[in-house]
């Protein structure tokens, strides 16, 4: 597995709160059993409401890594699918206020990054990159910083998280086969796998 | 071999004490504490889950990967499957019409059957949405860990266990070693005080949690809801509060083991028999936070002051008691109003405006916060007062095939029909899209499932009241929203 210490690109700024997993793929394309294609269908609802004026259909915001959002991005379903489609349309990391934990906790499976910054320096962050798309902008796990022209600020990523990342642990299988046979021996202890002895 | 309350392998002696714990832990530290198998590197704690639940949604790919990575199924034994999410509800009659749906049929048919995992299909009898069958078929106890590719797991809460939804790398987690990675959440206690009043129903009670601590309130926290309004609820309302945890941000929500709880699980297929079921009994009554429990937060609601809710935004913490007006964004802090702004652009309502009245073109009864036997004889109560209003659409989705027959037997459905709703088949139906029924357009659906997403519902611009069955009934009946109470 990869370990993952910086994320840097250009960004692309999604304002709103309580941003959902529905919305961010709708249902309709979870009829499926791969994960394959879901990149082009990221947002499609709310991008034919916008009617072209969403900031994935923005070509100053074409090509970008980092995808920054406000707060309680990714709350509701538990879908996956949701990481997976912004990460099959090119996002490696997510800068916001706040994340929901499911889809926190699905992005640090799939390896992508997201990090947590104060309101004040999200929104200077934002107007930053909507005034000068072309800068590059660095996720730096390693000094829990985010850089852009408006300056470093600090960024809130939790421990856990940011180690498994660093060490390039995030595929969890792996490390939770490492315990071997303690599962079975924490199994022959929980009473109601052992028909509840006395 | 089925997931039974019978030994699943062979009964080792205790190989490790479980550590000690204080005698002010809450059920959240005991129970979390039973299932540590390690303490990981990163920090996060390795936990054992007792019982994983997969449908046909969020499956496949995690088996795929598990064949990429060549491993077995640790645990077949400990993961039940059952098919709701796509599952159309007028006619199940295979190959499905959607070609798709009869695909995602066959791999979780397939996959099960390479790995020796029981499937609850629709030819069992046992079928129905995966939040449903687990508590009806007693699978689900108190003091287990529980993991399901679906948000709405927490619904198990209602038992005293600690219950998450995962995605579907975690759905391969689980599968691979039967254990998750997690970090402890915090726990928030909240009281419920005083007595329901009449026409208020669990619903309620989560539409006001949510609405007072906010659809991300709960990030962080798992919730455990306690008090006497709490206390008094059977387990099928005590589901319905922990259902829409989620909705809160909380990871998992529950409530306490007690006598209503052992009552419920006495007898289910899945449940401890005889002997076993005593020596359960004590076990569970010993995960339950006691009085003076330690906990990270406390609140309190005041439950005599409940009124039956509705949503009217785009979360469900966007919900008003029915007797109010549609909140101005003026009011509210700064960093709502845009959220607010939003919701009232989506729904095409207006502030100052009662939710009262407010016209509905179809109402929904089902899902797994609402579709249990309990919620269609409320929901019948009501139809049993009127016709479904012209131009109304109204569903009666039964959440399981069991609670299918139940219902029949007792002649709801026929009470249903009569008024004019139609009465369908077992699954997840209107809550989510992902089957045949949706909204139409712009349409306003009155609705007793869990989220008011922009889109939900299926169409894209299509609109969500979330309120509680019998609500939903009585909008049917009167074409628009009205306050339950005065039909009851």
């Amino acid at each position: 597995m990869t370990a993952i210490d910086r994320i840097e690109g250009r960004a692309c700024v999604l304002r709103g709160n309580d941003i959902d997993t529905d919305r961010i793929i709708p249902a309709r394309y979870l009829r499926a059993i791969t994960f394959d294609g879901l990149g082009e269908h990221a947002f499609e609802d709310d991008r034919i409401q916008a009617k072209g004026d969403h900031p994935f259909d923005d070509e100053r915001f074409a090509g970008a890594s980092l995808l920054i959002v406000g707060a309680n991005f990714g709350c509701g379903s538990s879908r996956e699918h949701a990481p997976q489609a912004l990460m099959r349309s090119g996002f490696r990391a997510f800068i916001g206020e706040s994340f929901a934990e499911i889809f926190a906790g699905n992005c640090t499976a799939l390896g992508l990054p997201y990090a947590m910054l104060d309101a004040d320096d999200l929104a200077a962050l934002m107007d930053a990159v909507v005034l000068d798309p072309e800068q590059p902008v660095l996720l730096d796990l390693e000094a829990r910083t985010v850089s852009s022209r408006a300056g470093t600020v600090a960024a809130k990523i939790p421990d856990g998280v940011r180690r498994q990342l660093l060490e390039g642990s995030w595929n969890a299988t792996r490390v939770l086969l490492d315990a071997g046979e303690a599962i079975e021996a924490t199994s022959a202890r929980i009473p109601y796998l052992n028909d509840f002895p006395g | 071999m089925g997931v039974g309350p019978r030994p699943c392998y062979p009964t080792g002696a205790m190989t490790k004490p479980t550590p000690p714990i204080s005698s002010d832990a809450n059920l959240l530290d005991k129970v979390w504490n039973a299932h540590t198998v390690r303490e990981l590197p990163s920090g996060q704690t390795q936990l054992f889950i007792g019982l994983h639940l997969i449908h046909e949604v969020t499956s496949p790919q995690a088996f795929a990967m598990l064949r990429e990575m060549k491993l077995p199924v640790r645990f077949p034994q400990r993961t039940l499957a059952t098919v709701d999410h796509i599952i159309p509800t007028l006619s199940q009659q295979r190959p499905l019409a959607d070609d798709l749906a009869e695909k995602m049929m066959g791999a979780i048919e397939t996959n099960c059957a390479e790995h020796g995992i029981r499937l609850l299909d629709t030819a069992s009898g046992q079928q129905g949405i995966v939040h449903v069958i687990g508590p009806e078929l007693g699978l689900t106890q108190p003091g287990m860990t529980i993991a399901c590719g679906d948000s709405h797991t927490s619904t198990h809460g209602a038992f005293g266990a600690m219950a998450f939804g995962i995605g579907t790398s975690q759905v391969r987690d689980v599968l691979a070693t039967q254990c998750l990675a997690l970090s402890k959440p915090q726990v928030r206690r909240i009281d419920v005080s005083g007595k329901l009043r009449p026409g208020v129903y669990a619903k309620d009670v989560i539409l006001a949690i949510i609405r007072e601590l906010g659809v991300n309130g709960g990030v962080g926290y798992a919730y455990e809801y306690g008090g006497p309004a709490i206390d008094a609820m059977s387990i099928e309302e005590r589901l319905t509060v922990c259902n829409m945890s989620i909705e809160g941000g909380a990871r998992c929500g529950y409530a306490n083991p007690d006598e209503t709880t052992f009552e419920y699980l006495r007898g289910r297929e899945f449940a401890p028999r005889g002997a076993a079921f005593d020596r359960a009994v004590g076990w569970w009554k010993s995960l339950a936070s006691p009085p003076g429990a330690t906990y990270d937060d406390r609140v309190e609601l005041d439950g005599n002051a409940i009124a039956p809710s509705v949503s009217w935004g785009i979360n469900p913490g966007q919900n008003i008691g029915i007797d109010e007006r549609l909140p101005f964004p003026a009011d509210a802090p700064p960093e709502e109003r845009v959220s607010l702004e939003e919701a009232y652009g989506y729904m095409s309502l207006k502030p100052g405006e009662p939710i009262e009245g407010t016209p509905i073109q179809v109402a929904f009864i089902g899902s797994c916060t609402n579709g249990r036997i309990s919620d269609l004889r409320e929901a019948a109560r009501v139809a049993r007062t009127g016709r479904v209003a012209p131009g109304v659409k109204a569903l009666v989705v039964p959440g399981s095939q069991a609670v299918a027959r139940q219902a029949e037997a007792e002649g709801l459905h026929e009470v249903f029909r009569a008024a004019g709703f139609e009465w369908r088949l077992a699954g997840c139906s209107m809550c989510l899209a992902m089957n045949p029924d949706k909204l139409v357009d712009r349409e306003i659906c009155a609705s007793s499932s869990n989220r008011n997403f922009k889109g939900r519902q299926g169409s894209p611009t299509g609109r969500t009241l979330l309120m509680s069955p019998a609500m939903v009934a009585a909008a049917a009946i009167e074409g628009r929203v009205v306050d339950v109470r005065g039909v009851l």
